[in-house]
């Protein structure tokens, strides 16, 4: 989790969690990229229709922003693989502007993420982790919950130490 | 809106604007509740991106959350396609409507 050290926010993380950062954040750019699919309701989420009663303009508007809006996503999720010890586990020191994009790339991956697991909202995320644990402990929705919840915890504790 | 530690405030209502004509009523950017954001980050980001107090920001995040959307900024219609863009970079639901 982030601390505040300076100017700097900072962790540490253990090797597992390296690979996970590693892991979503590469998956959001893969979405972004090669796996880029309108019909896909976690793009529909990260590129929400801006007129939702007016088609003709809301695609009139999305090919002036989408070009740059996708890049953007993509550079703050690349901020994240950038930051990453390229092996093993490692501190991760962020400068404010830094911070700001990992803050940005980590909604984008609690975004994909929650769609993919129909995360609603009353759901309590506790109470799906031990369902999934019990009908199938190596299932990916356990793996996904714990990384969704993991994800949320990570992210408040960067804005904590961003805006203290 | 995941729910972390706020303080629970009672939301005020907004004037409605019925009486407006619709050519003179201004253009609006809405951004709408959903399951993920954190209460916290669209705080944030209502700060960020609009220079509110942390006041305004606050209750404007617990409209957010309590009655499903609300109204962020209102002005020309460019302007508001400017900040609903501005909010989809930072993963908000925004969409843009007369008010």
């Amino acid at each position: 989790m982030f601390r505040r050290e300076g100017s700097h926010c900072v962790a540490r993380f253990a090797p597992d969690e390296v690979k996970v950062l590693r892991k979503v954040a590469s998956e959001v750019v893969g979405l972004l990229t090669e796996g880029f699919d309108h019909e896909d309701p976690v793009v529909g989420r990260l590129f929400p229709d801006v007129y939702p009663d007016r088609p003709a303009e809301s695609s009139e508007y999305r090919r002036y922003t989408e070009g740059d809006l996708k890049t953007a996503k993509i550079d703050q999720a690349g901020a994240v693989l950038a930051a990453l010890p390229s092996s093993g586990g490692g501190e991760v020191r962020l400068d404010a502007e830094s911070a700001e994009a990992w803050l940005r790339a980590l909604n984008d991956a609690r975004l994909a993420l929650g769609i993919r697991l129909d995360i609603e909202d009353g759901t309590d995320l506790e109470a799906e982790l031990d369902e999934a644990v019990l009908r199938d402990p190596t299932s990916s929705r356990v793996f996904q919950l714990s990384v969704y919840a993991y994800l949320g915890y990570l992210q408040e504790s960067l804005l904590d130490a961003l805006v203290r | 809106m995941g729910d972390m530690a706020v303080p629970q405030v009672v939301p005020v209502e907004t004037p409605d604007t019925e009486e407006v004509p619709e050519a003179e009523r201004p253009w609006v950017t809405i951004v709408w509740n959903d399951p993920v954001n954190l209460m916290s980050y669209v705080t944030w980001v209502f700060q960020k991106l609009f220079g509110y107090s942390r006041e305004k920001a606050e209750k404007l995040m617990l409209d957010v959350h309590h009655k499903g959307k609300a109204v962020v900024s209102s002005g020309a219609r460019e302007l508001m396609e400017h900040d609903a863009s501005r909010l989809h970079a930072y993963g908000l639901w925004a969409t843009v409507d007369k008010s």
